[in-house]
């Protein structure tokens, strides 16, 4: 505790921490002083709730011109295993979603050469006439700058296009670790870490909000995570637009950047505590499941996690890395987690709102 | 713990219900380093040989059994079990931990000549055999007493009792999750005759089923209890019931107990027994990144490598951990790692690393 003292006062007092706070926490074995201070932090914003949506992910595509080195999901055109699908099987996804009550699509797939902007517009229209309550969140910022260049755009023309059609807002994806050297390693075909940046500060500008993710545990260091984060909460000093942080444990099993092990449990609960310490203007921190499994999520209550996300339904890009989860949560099965946790339950929207009146 | 005063019924009850999670897992965490200063976290190279899987007892909460006379069931031959040991010993094993279920035709001399054969082959394996119920049927199939029966099997070779099959330590429980199952006082009476006989054992708990809070402190005052007569238990092992697969699941529709719940009540145990040294994490039933957590809950052993696991896998619940990931997590949580023998005798130490979280010092 004694290394983690002069932090731990700052935590009290609500001061804000420095990057050398954030790698203190990140270089400290005492887990449980942690769970402590991010607990506090996050009690004071959330107090002992703990949201969670229903929702349905759908990956229209897993062609992409990028090849990420810890992606397993990815395919070119013609490859074994390569989909696309039609906008009637998207569809067809978003009806059943709808019937089994989720408030939110969440769309995210590939960079596909030759899906288009106007492809996407069609879809998202279609979407939004069919199910005008369907909270639309889609479109990573990398998928926005390559609809952009696609149609020979800017983000921002791309933004307000999808926007205008439905587009509600933004999830947090394509991250992954901001720290342009180490980014580069990863990712080199990757939109640089600034780019990202820039279009969903562009993003929150047009008032759409999103989320920010971040990809850890593969070749990353303690100071790629901070700087990732230093650079997280100075836009969200400007814009305001981020609604959580949710850090995404790398899948090593089938991904080509085998570190050749998982994460840890000590080092999940970690990182989604500094996050929540460190972010002290993000008003919530996911713990995504899907990723984490069911049980380091449900620990990670007492860490500083106040959001458990969603039902998800159908999962492809963690599963194809070899995540061992479940696809789907039921509704009750994320209550139950919260409940047995000692939190209150709370089914939210996209934005965050109360859902339902506790059905 | 309370100015040294030892836990009541009611204090564990209410550290279980009312205590939040951390201050729990921080009263443990201290239990845990004055008993194990140092930081040094523990465990043993071993393999779980299940010699058959036909079984009259039946129990509800269990996939692997199959009742005498069905095709799948089975007895391992002897050069079997010799060859699984064999590889034990070649990866540096200690420990074999052999156990079945209630075979109807198996009688102690079939033991006593595999245990027998088992210590010449193999003299620097320690054999941790045979739950006590198995004990107890065994007596009764070859038409002894329990405790001339654990006689001839330490004479034979037998050196320790794995604490299997205690699940809840209360009857009412017993009846309804495993009512064919010895009860609870059988099974303390097996445990206090080994410990009598100088044979170390294990204690064990099961729980998530249908017990209730107060059955659940119940289980741990009756090890607790024990242990102030005989001192022998080495360790406590608290695991979670994996519903999937069993008829119990079917019935009742309960849903697996939490990661949070396992962590309250390993902590739990970590306080109220404070007469039993050793607390092991179930990686088994909790998959290896609550078990790494749980080093900061109490625990201070992450038990066996387990070269071969066949009970909770029948659940369909099946995890893996190689010795070098057992190492990567134990540095991981900022403690160093030993292997040990069963009884808790420290055979190799491994070097602490620095500290450190999954990402690279950079």
């Amino acid at each position: 505790m004694s290394a983690l003292a002069p932090v731990a006062r700052k935590v009290e007092a609500g001061e804000r921490l420095t990057e050398a706070d954030a790698l203190a926490l990140f270089g400290s074995d005492d887990l449980l002083a942690l769970g402590e201070l991010a607990s506090l932090a996050n009690g004071r914003q959330n107090g002992e709730r703990v949201f969670f949506n229903v929702n349905r992910h759908i990956n229209p595509t897993n062609i992409c011109v990028n090849r990420c080195r810890f992606c397993a999901f990815s395919r070119t055109v013609g490859e074994p295993g390569a989909y696309a699908f039609s906008a009637e099987e998207v569809l067809a996804r978003a009806a059943e979603a709808e019937a089994a009550g989720a408030t939110e699509l969440h769309l995210v797939g590939g960079l596909h050469p030759e899906l288009t902007l106007a492809w996407y517009a069609e879809l998202l229209a279609a979407l939004r006439a069919a199910h005008p309550r369907l909270h639309l969140k889609g479109f990573t910022a990398v998928e926005i700058d390559h609809l952009a260049r696609l149609a020979g755009e800017s983000p921002q023309a791309v933004l307000e296009t999808l926007a205008g059609v439905g587009l509600g807002s933004l999830p947090g994806g394509g991250a992954e670790i901001l720290a342009e050297e180490t980014r580069h390693r990863i990712c080199p075909e990757k939109i640089s870490g600034a780019r990202w940046l820039e279009i969903v500060e562009t993003a929150h500008r047009l008032g759409l909000r999103s989320n920010a993710t971040m990809l850890y545990g593969h070749v990353e260091s303690r100071k790629d995570r901070v700087e990732h984060l230093r650079l997280l909460r100075a836009l969200q000093d400007r814009t305001g637009g981020f609604q959580a942080f949710i850090p995404l444990a790398f899948q090593p099993r089938h991904s080509e950047l085998a570190r050749g092990a998982a994460t840890t449990g000590c080092d999940d609960l970690k990182t989604l505590a500094v996050g929540r310490l460190y972010l002290d203007n993000f008003a919530h921190v996911k713990a995504y499941w899907v990723m984490l499994g069911e049980k380091i999520a449900q620990v990670s209550l007492h860490f500083g996690v106040d959001d458990l996300d969603g039902t998800v339904v159908e999962e492809k890009i963690a599963h194809d890395a070899g995540a061992t989860s479940r696809e789907a949560l039921s509704r009750e099965d994320l209550e139950a987690l919260i409940r047995e946790a000692g939190k209150v339950p709370v089914e939210r929207d996209t934005l965050y709102r109360p859902v339902g009146g506790g059905r | 713990m309370t100015g040294g005063g030892r836990l009541t019924r009611d204090d564990a009850l209410a550290l279980l219900r009312d205590e939040p999670l951390l201050a729990l897992g921080r009263k443990a965490d201290a239990v845990r380093q004055r008993l194990h200063p140092g930081g040094m976290v523990t465990f043993v190279v071993d393999r779980n040989i299940n010699y058959t899987n036909v079984c009259v007892c039946q129990c509800r909460f269990c996939a692997f059994y199959r009742p005498p006379g069905h095709a799948e069931g089975y007895v391992l031959a002897r050069e079997a079990i010799f060859a699984k040991i064999r590889e034990l010993v070649a990866q540096g094993g200690t420990q074999v931990l052999m156990q079945g279920g209630l075979h109807p035709d198996l009688p102690i001399e079939w033991f006593e000549s595999l245990f027998r054969a088992m210590k010449a082959e193999f003299p620097g394996v320690q054999n941790h055999s045979l739950s006590p119920a198995e004990i107890v049927h065994l007596a009764g199939v070859s038409g002894i007493t329990v405790d001339e029966c654990l006689g001839r099997l330490q004479t034979a070779g037998l050196d320790s009792v794995p604490g299997g099959g205690a699940e809840v330590l209360v009857d009412e429980v017993r009846r309804e999750i495993s009512p064919n199952k010895i009860g609870w006082q059988a099974w303390a009476r097996v445990m206090e005759a080994a410990h009598r006989r100088g044979m170390p054992t294990t204690a064990t708990l099961m729980f998530g089923a249908t017990e209730t809070d107060r059955e659940l402190v119940e289980h741990l005052f009756r090890v607790r209890d024990l242990q102030d007569r005989t001192g022998g238990f080495t360790a406590f092992i608290p695991w979670t019931f994996q519903p999937s697969r069993t008829e119990l699941g079917r019935t009742l529709g309960v849903r697996p107990a939490g990661a949070v719940r396992y962590l309250r009540v390993l902590a739990l145990a970590r306080l109220v027994l404070d007469n039993v040294a050793n607390l092991q994490a179930s990686w088994v039933t909790q998959g290896e990144k609550v078990a790494q957590v749980a080093l900061r809950f109490g625990a201070n052993d992450l038990g066996g490598t387990m070269l071969e696991e066949n009970v909770v896998a029948a659940t369909g619940v099946s995890f893996q951990l190689p010795q070098g990931r057992i190492l990567e997590l134990i540095r991981d949580a900022g403690f160093w790692a030993a292997q040990r023998t069963t009884t808790y005798r420290v055979v190799r130490e491994f070097p602490a690393a620095p500290s450190g979280g999954g990402a690279r010092v950079g």
